[in-house]
């Protein structure tokens, strides 16, 4: 095995890395240790990386990430037997890994997805002569467990928008036999796929998912639960247009389009880049690149319906407010009305009786 | 003469009738109806901090809808202005100056003597015995009677829907109590601005408070005694009246009303003496009369 | 068998102009209560949580059913006192009560928002005794059943002429039987009413917080009694007076004269009961202090004392003409202190008014003009409305 200081990385930094991963997930301070214990495994756990149509933006958002960074990740944590755009080589031999690596790690093999598939074999997306269809039923015949990077293999992504000219599909729509979580997002944040994995290797199980197989501690609450411009939202202070005074004083962008309140993601506590930047702080409003039905399918402008209001920053007063209700000239010529005509009925009445009485009365 | 004997039975009936109400009506505030084991909330409004956590999730639990405002176009907000038929408990604000403000919560009072339920001909309103008072819309008639008769306007109902039903709140009886033994609005309260528990204990709790910082606190529970008493108990850091809040006497109306109709109606006695007393004065009559034309003829 | 000289079907067309503009009024009235059953009662009335009962409970309830109290007033006096002189008017007042009734109740249907239920208040398991509302829903649906039992009468004598044999003898028959034993029934019919409309006036009792203390006293129950009663005398004599009027028929000014005397009795002793009882609750000074409820406690008074004032003479008892401004005058200030006592008068204190909504009054009006269309065709079928000819008192007809 290599020796972590040998690589470079002190024992200090790796610790670090895995309880900071550890609490990412919101798992307790001992569930780091573990961690740290799983990665320094003799057999660090193979990984295959499959591409189809996509643009390797989840790819390259992995390569972003620092704790880990990519070479620690490759060389101490896991064995990535297969990944198109960082092996060196390429050609006959490359493919021949890759079933060499099917073959040798069966069972033990996670499998990652990258980019949609096309849903039958139609000639659009072909990698070695094969179709991606048959590769992805391949290579996840003896998978451990199928991971879907990014929205494009978690629900489809923009190949799947109408006209959906390759018949685009999304991983769990054609793998039902096999554990699959999806880490959704255009592209998603590394550190939400990389906790996954390592989560995955130390315990061996999935980390709790929610009913769009997504891990919750990542997609478990939405934008607008936990966005630093909420105070502005609950004043109703909005920015109306890009460059306006409250876009330029950082106000609330759902006037602009933001889908926040229907986005499940952890973007705004996570953040990119590890600059501590996500879309909306630096004031362009969240598309929803998580959800299915927002990503590629409303305009980034539509303002999304709220539901599960809550009340704005304003009170009620206590001092009942006198209603200024409109008086409804109707009712009020109803009724005048009617006592005019009653009155006059009775005057003309009155007017008419008699006002002597009867001379035959009993008493 | 005929008049004369028609007169005076009238005065009689009045004079009866007068004389039996003032003893009934001095016999209201009799009974006690308060009860320590009941359950209670007490509610202080120094500790409060208006996060409205208590408003937002009693919709949640009781499956309440949103209520728009008239300045909120796009629907992005719960901005009730008062309890409604979607509102059943709010935080209001009181501001006297801009240093000093105090926030109150308003729901169902959980009287112990409930005039809601005193109204109610078909018992839709209902006096559980752990003191929550609820509602029973299966069997209510709609008739707004318990609206009439709540001396703080809780009840509301649901006026533009076609089948409608009274709101208020029955601290969550068959949802959060039910599940968890405790309000959803005391439970989430960040603050333990709202106490759940039973009403011996938290008026103790009460009076604790006021005796060791009378400075903060007017020296009053509201609800421990107004209109008979109420399991929802309050303290303020200002005077209840400018939180809205009625100075309401210690008799219940609930209690003379029922005064006054039983006096009036025990045993059904009065109703069958009557029917008994014309029947007999009619025959009686006809009687006379009969005779009166036997001697003319 | 039933005298049927005392009573004539009148003779009269039943397409009338009047009855076109009443039907026009009820079929406006019957479109907005379809609206009200298919959008809800907030749709046509401007009844709100703060004023949740309006112009259907304060006057097709509180005020109606006290305006068809004249069967009840009438049948005190003939049934109780056996004073057959008043006896002519009976059925009309009668026929006025039982319209009165059943309309009040269809208004409660219209007003109650989960009508359906309400068969709830026939099921024991059910009953809340403590409620004044029970008692008064439980009285007035028997009332109105037995009112419908004292109009029988009429309805059987007319079905004696009838042409199919068997049908006029089963009339006879049920007219036998009833002129036996309806008395048992008046009487029930005079003991109801007696307890619900003092249960009107109880019903407020309990909003003790939130009604004007000019009207608020435990003595409710019996203003209430009063009130019905000498309004129920008054509308008898407004009633027939229109009546003779309208169909030009004799005023039967010797029984009204009655009438008046002892509906002016009532109304001034029920307004000395008024002032004593806001005198013994300190509340004579803030009764005339010209506020907005003061003025509107005085001119209810006011509106009663002198239409009793007016009776006191003679010669105006005598006087159609007084005594239909008398009758006016006493129904206006009794409906009116119904009014203050539901409406006015109550103040929940958050600020709120009401007034009702064009839907609402439209209602309330369709159903007085069904009323009265109904009145004027039922008088035009059946034998309801005194002969014409000089009323001595026939003995012997208990109906």
């Amino acid at each position: 095995m290599f020796s972590l200081q040998s690589g470079g990385l002190s024992r200090r930094s790796f610790l670090k890395f895995s309880v900071s991963a550890a609490s990412i997930m919101g798992l307790p301070y001992a569930s780091g240790v573990k961690m740290a214990k799983a990665a320094e495994h003799k057999n660090r756990p193979p990984v295959i990386w499959l591409h189809f149509q996509e643009c390797t933006g989840c790819s390259e958002s992995i390569l972003r990430s620092t704790h880990p960074d990519v070479d620690s990740l490759l060389f101490e944590m896991i064995s990535l037997e297969y990944h198109e755009t960082l092996m060196p080589g390429s050609g006959i031999q490359a493919e021949e890994i890759l079933h060499q690596a099917l073959e040798k790690y069966k069972g033990e093999y996670l499998l990652v997805i990258e980019g949609s598939i096309p849903s039958d074999d139609n000639g659009f997306c072909k990698i070695g002569g094969k179709e991606a269809y048959s590769m992805l039923k391949d290579a996840s015949k003896y998978a451990a467990a199928v991971i879907s990077i990014g929205s494009c293999s978690s629900f489809g992504g923009i190949p799947a928008v109408i006209p959906e000219l390759t018949n685009a599909r999304s991983v769990e729509e054609l793998i039902k036999d096999k554990p699959v979580v999806n880490i959704p997002g255009c592209p998603p944040n590394p550190y939400n796929f990389l906790s996954t994995i390592l989560y995955l290797l130390s315990f061996e199980k999935l980390p709790k998912l929610d009913d769009k197989k997504r891990p919750l501690f990542a997609y478990g609450r939405v934008i607008h639960e936990h966005c630093e411009r909420r105070p502005h939202f609950d004043s109703g202070r909005f920015a109306e247009e890009y460059g306006d005074k409250g876009h330029r004083l950082g106000y609330c962008l759902y006037k602009l389009g933001c889908k926040g309140p229907a986005t499940f993601a952890n973007c705004s506590v996570q953040r990119f880049n590890d600059v501590g930047v996500w879309p909306v702080s630096i004031g362009h409003p969240c598309i929803g690149c998580t959800e299915k039905d927002i990503l590629f399918k409303r305009e980034i402008s539509d303002h999304i319906r709220i539901h599960n209001q809550t009340p704005p920053n304003f009170y009620p007063s206590v001092a009942p407010k006198k209603k200024d209700k409109p008086v409804d000239l109707r009712a009020v010529a109803a009724v005048s009305g009617l006592a005019g005509v009653a009155l006059g009925a009775g005057a003309v009445m009155i007017k008419k009786l008699p006002d002597e009485g009867d001379d035959n009365e009993e008493k | 003469m005929k008049k004369n004997r028609r007169d005076f039975l009238k005065i009689c009936g009045i004079s009866a009738l007068s004389a039996t109400v003032p003893a009934a009506a001095n016999a209201s505030n009799k009974k006690v109806f308060t009860d320590n084991e009941d359950f209670s909330m007490l509610y202080d409004s120094t500790i409060c901090v208006g996060c409205k956590a208590c408003v937002t999730t009693c919709k949640q639990v009781n499956d309440l809808a949103s209520e728009q405002g008239k300045f909120d176009e796009e629907n992005l907000w719960d901005s009730p202005e008062k309890l409604d038929s979607n509102t059943r408990t709010i935080i209001k604000l009181y501001k006297e100056s801009p240093e000093k403000h105090a926030f109150v919560k308003k729901q169902c009072m959980h009287c112990a003597k409930p005039s809601c339920v005193s109204a109610c001909p078909v018992s839709a309103m209902q006096k559980a015995d752990n003191g929550i008072v609820f509602y029973d819309k299966d069997i209510c008639i709609g008739c707004r009677y318990c609206l009439i008769a709540c001396p703080y306007n809780i009840p509301k109902f649901e006026w533009k829907k076609p089948i409608p039903k009274i709101v208020k709140c029955d601290m969550c009886k068959f949802t959060n109590f039910k599940h968890k033994g405790i309000t959803a609005c005391a439970e989430v309260c960040p603050t333990e601005a709202i106490l759940f528990g039973k009403r011996g204990d938290l008026i103790k709790i009460a009076k604790k408070r006021i005796k060791e910082h009378p400075d903060i606190y007017i020296n009053h529970i509201y609800g421990e005694h107004e209109v008979g008493g109420a399991n929802c108990i309050y303290l303020a850091g200002v005077n209840f009246n400018k939180l809205s809040f009625p100075n309401l006497p210690n008799p219940s109306a609930a209690a003379l009303s029922e005064n006054i109709q039983h006096t009036i109606y025990k045993g059904f006695i009065a109703p069958i003496a009557l029917y008994g007393t014309l029947c007999f004065v009619a025959f009686r009559n006809r009687k006379s009369k009969k005779e009166g034309d036997n001697e003319q003829s | 068998m039933s005298s049927h000289k005392e009573y004539e079907i009148l003779n009269r067309k039943i397409i009338t102009p009047s009855f076109v503009i009443l039907s026009i009024l009820t079929a406006i009235g019957f479109y907005f209560i379809g609206v009200r059953f298919f959008e809800g009662i907030g749709a046509v009335s401007n009844l709100s949580d703060a004023y949740p009962w309006g112009i259907w409970i304060a006057y097709d309830v509180a005020t109606g059913t006290a305006i068809a109290c004249g069967g009840y007033a009438v049948a005190i006096l003939v049934y109780i006192m056996n004073n057959n002189h008043y006896h002519p008017l009976m059925r009309s007042a009668m026929l006025t009560s039982l319209f009165g009734y059943g309309l009040a109740g269809f208004s409660v249907v219209i007003d109650l928002g989960r009508f359906w239920n309400m068969f709830n208040l026939l099921k024991p398991q059910f009953w809340q005794l403590n409620s004044i509302m029970f008692e008064v829903a439980m009285c007035v649906m028997t009332y109105t059943f037995v009112l419908f039992l004292e109009f029988c009468p009429a309805i059987f004598e007319k079905l004696q002429e009838s042409e199919n044999y068997g049908l006029a003898r089963l009339s006879e028959k049920f007219s036998i039987f009833l002129d036996k034993y309806l008395i048992f029934f008046i009487i029930l019919g005079i003991t109801l009413p007696t307890m619900h409309q003092s249960s009107l006036g109880s019903m407020m009792i309990i909003a003790a917080f939130k009604l004007h203390p000019n009207w608020h006293t435990p003595i409710l129950p019996l203003l209430f009694l009063i009130n019905c009663i000498f309004i129920g005398y008054s509308i008898v004599i407004f009633e027939s007076i229109t009546s003779s009027f309208k169909f030009g028929r004799p005023y039967e000014t010797s029984q009204l004269a009655g009438l008046g005397r002892v509906a002016r009795f009532l109304a001034l002793g029920w307004i000395v009961i008024r002032l004593t009882d806001l005198f013994v609750r300190n509340q004579l000074m803030e009764a005339f202090s010209f506020d907005y409820y003061s003025v509107m406690f005085l001119i209810e008074s006011g509106l009663i004392i002198l239409g009793s004032v007016i009776l006191m003479s003679r010669h105006n008892l005598k006087s159609p003409r007084k005594l239909f401004i008398s009758a006016c005058l006493i129904v206006l200030g009794g409906g009116l202190y119904r009014f203050n006592t539901y409406i006015i008068g109550f103040d929940p204190g958050v600020g709120f008014s009401y007034f009702p909504a064009f839907g609402e009054f439209m209602i309330t009006v369709g159903i007085v003009s069904f009323e009265i269309l109904l009145y004027s065709i039922f008088v035009k079928i059946f034998p309801v409305l005194p002969a014409a000819h000089k009323n001595e008192a026939i003995g012997g007809s208990n109906v």
